[in-house]
């Protein structure tokens, strides 16, 4: 039992980083229901910038600037991202935003490679391997952190597309962007700031990442489990895509531990499709019926 | 400028306007079929890859060109095609008899699971195709009996009628056959757009509603799109497993669905065409790069074949730069330059302007 | 026996009642049209006819056959065809691909013989190319044929949306806001073809319009609506002058 509890615990830390890169990737279908396929990538890019940065053998600043520093580098990064490349595609469909940021995340990928190289490295925390004590369980300090901060940020990220100007502009933009034009949303520089605040929360991802393990230029592939968590939750809901990520988190482990062979590994596609089969639009669907 | 007088209603109904179309297209196959003649080994052996890939586009340009079903996960196909064809070849089925039944089995399987699957729409729709992926994949290995697991399967030698057909002994006997089954399927594909099955798979492309309110069961239909889809890839799959010889479930990635997207989408979503023409990008893109990278190396001294995951980071710019100058892809660009040497010096600029679409959003069924 | 028997019909979407028991009949060969301010729920009893929507109660009867079960691919069958308000095209396919498109319903090969395409498929394909070339000739569409739809202009865009529901080969065409958006010549063109299209073609038209003068032309009997309950049904002499119509649409006069 607690050994199942301990599976448990871990998998919630796991849940959450997934559930993150999985907000990243709601935010801006949520803004401009698009898909940014590099969601991944750019949590493994914000991770290693942190790294370069707050690691003595590269920059050497200290954690708590480093991460700060990443988080803001990375905003850029996604804002110019959205500026320079994205922004090319405006009035195109939904397809060829698929098909650049595939393309995207080679090249980040590449780019990780060329500055870092491929070996795994590992990120210094001035928290690794502190570890607390309850009833029997071990719970790392760095599993905290990663749940602390993901309930933080979706609350965050939630409160801000239901409450502020922005949010409630971003989310008029991408129901009907020539209507959001004409009642004065400027419908480009909101896109530009979702990237950015998405480039932002997968960097915080990337933290935590690391903070549990090695990383190497390759990590961003668990961009396509957060799809499925995003998938999951309901394409467009904050909450649902967190929940993803969490029953993801939860399950492979649980899975790897008492299913026979490899259905651990397929474990989060299988929820996704027993999910997509019996509700089309994920657990908090947001699809209605148009007038027509 | 051609003008093309049309008397009967059979010249619309054709799959040539006119003679000289016809002739172009006689003469490509006459080219293709004396490549042998023409060309050394690799180069031949490069032609087959380039055929099968174009064989594989178009399963998937049935489901993304032509019925709007976005699939990240076609490798899946190609898997089962492979090894089913293998698996019967190796357990004594002749191949004119597992070919087809390669292909059928990845047909029904494609339709299966199309059949949940086209409740859902868009990018729903690609992830779940993903998700399939990978899990026929980890069966894949799991099947171990069958597919040989991780250590892999052989696909046999092909003989038809006492004739070898080997990838290596008889190579061109070996492109003739995987020509002679690409122009099959190309004629059966162009005949399916021109007849009211394939009408039906633009209709459910377009206006999902007024489809229905045409007659047009849209769920039978996206779930006979993606069978066949998925049907025309399992037969490019298991050529491909001929082709590679020894192979194992690494040969279908997710890299390999991905290249396979791009293939149908740089060469031009929606046309016949813009399968072969992004399966020659594809295919020829690592040997172009070579190229390059040694000429660079010659002339400049710097040699950039030190630097790992350059061929994809090349390959990836050259993908952003379609996307955003010519999302028409190659076909569509094709098509602009003939338009303009058949009108000069009258071409207008906007002859070919994009029509942009604003966004609406998609929640909204 | 009416062609179109309409019963109680309503659909109540979470608490609004976008239709609330509305019951009309239409005879064969007969121009009925629907009238009534914006959300009246006009559309909304063409969607349930075509079965797009799922009634909350009432029965929708037609040619004496049940059709309130039947799922909206079905209806076409029956000989039902529809037009949209916002104009549901085929943008990415020519005009003559759309209407074609409308011969759905009356093929019948089978998608092997399709994809061989034997010499069965090609007799049939001629034979829709002639029954759509009627349509084209009727809605003088003949230079718009091989033109894309995503190029053409608004008006006649609209048409082409008329002539691929008149390629299904009707019986009944419900035709939603035909003259919307069109000029004063236009709308004209759009009265003839009704006309034409109930005395040459016997067809029964059934239409949603703002159009005051349109409906005056063509109509033969008039229900006027508001808030989806019925108001008044007649003719559309009667129906215009009756005192809850012109209330619902010029309130009422200050107390």
């Amino acid at each position: 039992m607690t050994e199942l509890l301990q599976l448990v615990i871990g998998g919630l830390a796991n849940g959450c980083i997934y559930g993150l890169v999985a907000l990243g990737f709601v935010l801006i279908y949520k803004a401009s229901e698009g898909v940014n396929f590099a969601q991944g990538d750019m949590m493994m890019l914000g991770a290693f910038i942190a790294l370069g940065l707050g690691n003595s053998e590269q920059l050497g600043l200290p954690f708590a600037i480093a991460v700060p520093l990443a988080v803001v580098i990375m905003f850029g990064v996604g804002w110019g991202v959205e500026r320079v490349i994205v922004r090319q595609l405006f009035g195109q469909p939904q397809f060829a935003l698929v098909i650049l940021t595939i393309a995207l995340g080679f090249v980040f990928r590449f780019v990780a490679g060329s500055i870092w190289g491929y070996t795994p490295l590992v990120l210094e925390t001035p928290f690794a391997g502190m570890n607390m004590r309850a009833g029997g369980i071990v719970i790392s300090v760095a599993d905290l952190i990663a749940i602390g901060v993901t309930l933080v940020l979706t609350v965050a990220l939630w409160a801000f597309f239901a409450f502020t100007q922005i949010g409630l502009a971003a989310q008029a933009a991408s129901q009907n962007q020539m209507a959001a034009y004409i009642v004065g949303v400027p419908v480009m520089r909101v896109n530009s700031l979702i990237w950015g605040l998405s480039g932002a929360v997968a960097t915080v991802g990337g933290v935590l990442y690391a903070t549990r393990g090695a990383i190497d230029p390759n990590i961003g592939l668990l961009g396509i489990k957060a799809f499925a968590a995003a998938v999951i939750g309901g394409l467009g809901s904050l909450p649902g895509a967190l929940l993803g990520g969490l029953i993801i988190g939860i399950i492979e482990p649980v899975a790897g531990r008492y299913a026979p062979g490899e259905f651990a590994k397929m474990s989060p596609y299988i929820i996704m499709l027993l999910v997509l089969v019996t509700r089309p639009g994920g657990l908090f669907s947001q699809i209605q019926m148009k007038k027509v | 400028m051609r003008v093309v007088f049309k008397t009967s209603y059979d010249s619309d109904i054709d799959l040539h306007e006119h003679g000289a179309d016809r002739l172009r297209t006689a003469l490509l196959l006459g080219l293709m079929a004396v490549l042998p003649f023409l060309v050394g080994d690799y180069y031949l052996a490069e032609a087959t890859n380039t055929l099968i890939w174009a064989l594989a586009g178009m399963g998937l340009m049935i489901a993304v060109g032509h019925t709007g079903q976005v699939s990240l996960g076609h490798a899946a196909f190609l898997a089962i095609g492979a090894y089913t064809d293998a698996a019967l070849m190796n357990a004594g089925l002749p191949f004119y008899l597992a070919l087809p039944a390669a292909g059928l089995a990845a047909g029904l399987f494609g339709a299966l699971i199309a059949i949940p699957a086209v409740r859902m729409s868009g990018i729903y729709l690609a992830i779940a195709t993903l998700a399939v992926f990978v899990i026929v994949e980890e069966l894949v290995i799991m099947l171990e009996p069958i597919t040989g697991g991780v250590g892999g399967i052989m696909a046999p030698s092909i003989t038809l009628f006492g004739v070898s057909f080997d990838r290596y002994a008889a190579l061109t006997n070996f492109y003739w056959l995987v020509l002679g089954i690409v122009a099959l399927v190309t004629w059966g594909y162009a005949n399916l757009m021109r007849s009211p099955t394939g009408r039906s798979f633009l209709a459910v492309r377009d206006s999902e509603v007024s489809a229905r309110a045409l007659g047009i069961n849209v769920t039978r239909t996206r779930a006979l799109a993606f069978g066949l889809s998925s049907g025309v890839t399992g037969l490019a799959g298991a050529l491909m497993g001929h082709f590679i010889g020894f192979f194992n479930y690494e040969l279908f990635s997710v890299i390999i669905s991905i290249n396979l997207l791009l293939v149908v989408t740089i060469g031009g979503l929606g046309s016949i065409q813009g399968a072969f023409l992004g399966a020659i990008l594809i295919t020829g893109m690592p040997q172009l790069i070579a190229i390059l990278r040694d000429g660079v190396n010659a002339n400049f001294g710097i040699d950039l074949g030190g630097i790992p995951g350059l061929d994809t980071m090349v390959f990836s710019m050259i993908l952003i730069g379609f996307i955003i100058f010519e999302p028409a892809g190659l076909y569509g660009r094709w098509r602009k330059i003939r338009v303009w040497l058949e009108t000069f010096p009258l071409a207008r600029r906007d002859m070919f302007r994009r029509h942009k679409t604003y966004l609406k959003t998609e929640r909204m069924k | 026996m009416s062609l179109l028997e309409v019963n109680d019909l309503a659909v109540h979407f979470g608490g609004v009642k976008a239709v609330d028991g509305v019951s009309f009949s239409v005879e064969s060969g007969e121009v009925f049209a629907i009238i009534g301010p914006n959300g009246a729920g006009k559309s909304t009893i063409f969607n349930l006819i075509s079965r797009i929507y799922e009634p909350t109660r009432g029965s929708i009867r037609f040619d004496g056959r049940d059709i309130t079960g039947l799922k909206a691919h079905d209806i076409a069958k029956l000989g039902i065809a529809r037009t949209f308000q916002n104009i549901e095209l085929f943008d990415h396919s020519t005009v003559l691909d759309n209407l074609l498109m409308g011969r759905h319903t009356h093929r019948s090969t089978s998608f092997v013989e399709d994809i061989l395409f034997l010499p069965k498929v090609r007799r049939e394909e001629r034979d829709h190319r002639r029954h759509v070339e009627e349509v084209i000739e009727f809605l003088e569409l003949e230079a718009y044929r091989n033109k894309m739809i995503a190029g053409l202009p608004y008006g006649v865009r609209k048409v082409v949306e008329i002539g691929r529901a008149l390629s299904i080969g009707p019986k009944l065409i419900l035709l939603d806001e035909p003259a919307s958006g069109l000029s004063v010549e236009e709308t004209r063109e759009v009265a003839f073809w009704i006309e034409d299209m109930r005395r040459d073609m016997g067809l029964t038209v059934l239409m949603v319009e703002h159009d005051m003068s349109l409906v005056n032309q063509v109509s033969d009997r008039v229900l006027a609506v508001a808030n989806g309950r019925p108001l008044a049904l007649g003719s559309p002499a009667d129906v215009q002058a009756h005192p809850d119509v012109k209330a619902a649409y010029l309130g009422t006069e200050a107390a």
